[in-house]
């Protein structure tokens, strides 16, 4: 498989860590510290450092080189149906989601079935950043540095059956803790699901952190998928199953609305959603939606091989 | 209804109306609209229009319930408020989505093509176009000129109200629950008209006015 490697230059010189926090949230933590009482008015700031730091992380040549967005719009402007359908709803909700002690169960046609608790699940894997291009379905995009496990690394290790053919994943339901889910917004649980060769494909992550820090409960905490090329919602948030199966699993929006949004869904700017164009997107920080949107996200030199031969307005 | 009460009412309309482009305003020069200031621009302004629209609908049947006749001198205020915001909206989606602020990137063909393809975006177009007549012969002067046409013509705001409901209930991607109030709201707004004049035809309701 032919693997670009994206830059010489190491990332870490290009989005240094003061890029991660925007001016306005330093400000703000600057007055929470000199004003306690304050606290309460810098919920951002306060939420980048309540999120524990993730030691060991190693940096990834399949990081894009471009500047990251910032804490603050990574972590409050997200769609997890699970706390509400507003973009506002996650950050506002997600923080009475307990997410430890957290398990997740592998089973299916697998060799090594078994309920993971998180640490065992992830122990044995490197942790790498991955600073990635996120490109939505609603046309919005953003660039976030991601840290997590090779997912293929972890497939290998509880070694799927030869007739695995698609990983299936599942969101907890937990109706008590996702205010979402009292509503039928979607069919709960979430699911969503890859084809083997997807799900091994080395830029797909199982990711546990952004910023080198946990991931904050509305992106998804403790445990997400992460496939750059595919639309955001394929990337499955606070994953609580793992099955390998033979045929094609339902997914969630494609349950919603099929003529919307397919199995594959990945990026294309040839294929237009029903209802808006993809051929252009809105950089988070942008007013305007000019920049044109990649093939494959702009991953197509690593991917498109998955998918020679493919119809791909056919299977969108 | 006295007309200090009615002078009264006007304020309060003018404030309301005045509210959520002010919040606007107030929120861009903070640079506070949020992660995607495009997307707050285009949800508050599109639904201050709708809001606003059906305020304006349902001044005619709420002073024949009332008998407040000076109330009637409010449906122009609030027509011409919700233009205002339909005229906001539209050029937020032509300057921003549309790219069209940078000439470079504007492509026309491309709003054309939304037009023609996207049920959701003509919709919005219908809504806006309905209203647009209505803004222009808003003054006395087209009153008088139009005379009894002048009524049968400002009944496309129901079009415009209808129009606009729907354009937000096709616009989400999951039902949900507020563009179908408002698209109840206009249906009810409507049914009320069809009853009060079959009831007229019937010579039922002399009394309640015209």
């Amino acid at each position: 498989m032919l693997l670009k490697r994206a830059s010489d230059i190491r990332s870490s010189e290009i989005t240094p860590e003061a890029v991660y926090r925007s001016r306005r949230e330093f400000l703000q933590t600057a007055a929470a510290g000199a004003l306690g009482a304050y606290a309460g008015a810098s919920l951002l700031s306060d939420d980048l450092w309540a999120q524990a730091a993730i030691a060991g992380v190693k940096k990834s040549p399949l990081s894009t080189t471009e500047a990251t967005h910032t804490w603050e719009q990574v972590t409050q402007y997200n769609n997890f149906y699970e706390f509400g359908t507003q973009k506002s709803d996650p950050a506002r909700y997600a923080a009475q989601l307990k997410v430890k002690p957290w398990t997740v169960k592998v089973d299916g046609l697998v060799t090594k079935p078994a309920d993971y608790a998180l640490e065992d699940l992830i122990k044995p894997h490197q942790l790498e950043e991955r600073i990635y291009r996120f490109r939505c379905v609603e046309a919005w995009s953003a660039v976030i540095p991601w840290v997590g496990v090779s997912l293929a690394d972890l497939i290998k290790r509880v070694q799927p059956q030869g007739k695995a053919a698609y990983v299936a994943f599942t969101t907890l339901q937990r109706p008590s803790e996702m205010p979402g889910q009292r509503t039928s917004s979607l069919d709960w649980p979430y699911v969503e699901g890859l084809r083997m060769d997807e799900a091994m494909h080395p830029l797909t992550i199982l990711a546990t952190g952004i910023f080198g820090k946990e991931l904050p409960n509305q992106n998804g905490a403790p445990i997400r998928l992460v496939v750059p090329w595919k639309y955001g919602f394929k990337s499955i948030k606070s994953i609580v199953r793992i099955s390998f199966v033979e045929k094609m699993p339902p997914t969630s929006w494609n349950i919603a609305n099929a003529a919307e949004y397919g199995f594959y869904s990945n990026v294309n700017p040839m294929v237009d959603h029903p209802r808006w164009s993809q051929s252009r997107e809105t950089r988070l920080g942008s007013f305007v939606k000019n920049k044109p949107t990649l093939m494959f996200n702009g991953y197509a030199d690593q991917v498109s091989k998955l998918y020679d031969g493919m119809d791909l307005k056919k299977f969108y | 209804m006295s007309a200090g009460a009615m002078r009264a009412v006007k304020v309060l309309v003018w404030a309301a109306c005045i509210w959520p482009g002010a919040n606007l305003f107030h929120k861009a020069f903070w640079g506070d609209l949020g992660v995607n200031p495009v997307e707050t621009l285009e949800h508050t302004s599109g639904e201050a229009a709708l809001v606003i629209l059906l305020c304006s609908l349902a001044i005619t049947p709420v002073r024949r319930l009332t008998g407040w006749n000076r109330l009637q001198s409010l449906r122009r205020l609030l027509g011409l408020w919700a233009f205002f915001y339909a005229l906001g909206h539209l050029s937020f989606y032509i300057l921003f989505d549309q790219a069209c602020l940078y000439w470079s990137d504007c492509q026309l063909n491309a709003v054309v093509d939304d037009v023609m393809k996207r049920k959701f975006i003509l919709s919005g177009m219908v809504a806006f176009f309905a209203m647009l007549p209505l803004a222009l012969t808003s003054t006395k002067g087209w009153i008088r000129r139009l005379g009894k046409r002048w009524q049968t013509l400002h009944r496309l705001a129901y079009v415009a109200g209808a129009a606009g409901a729907t354009h937000f209930i096709w616009k989400t991607k999951v039902p949900e629950p507020k563009p179908f109030i408002y698209g109840g709201i206009i249906l009810v707004l409507l049914a009320v008209r069809v009853i009060y004049s079959w009831r007229k035809r019937t010579g039922e309701v002399r009394k309640w006015g015209n």
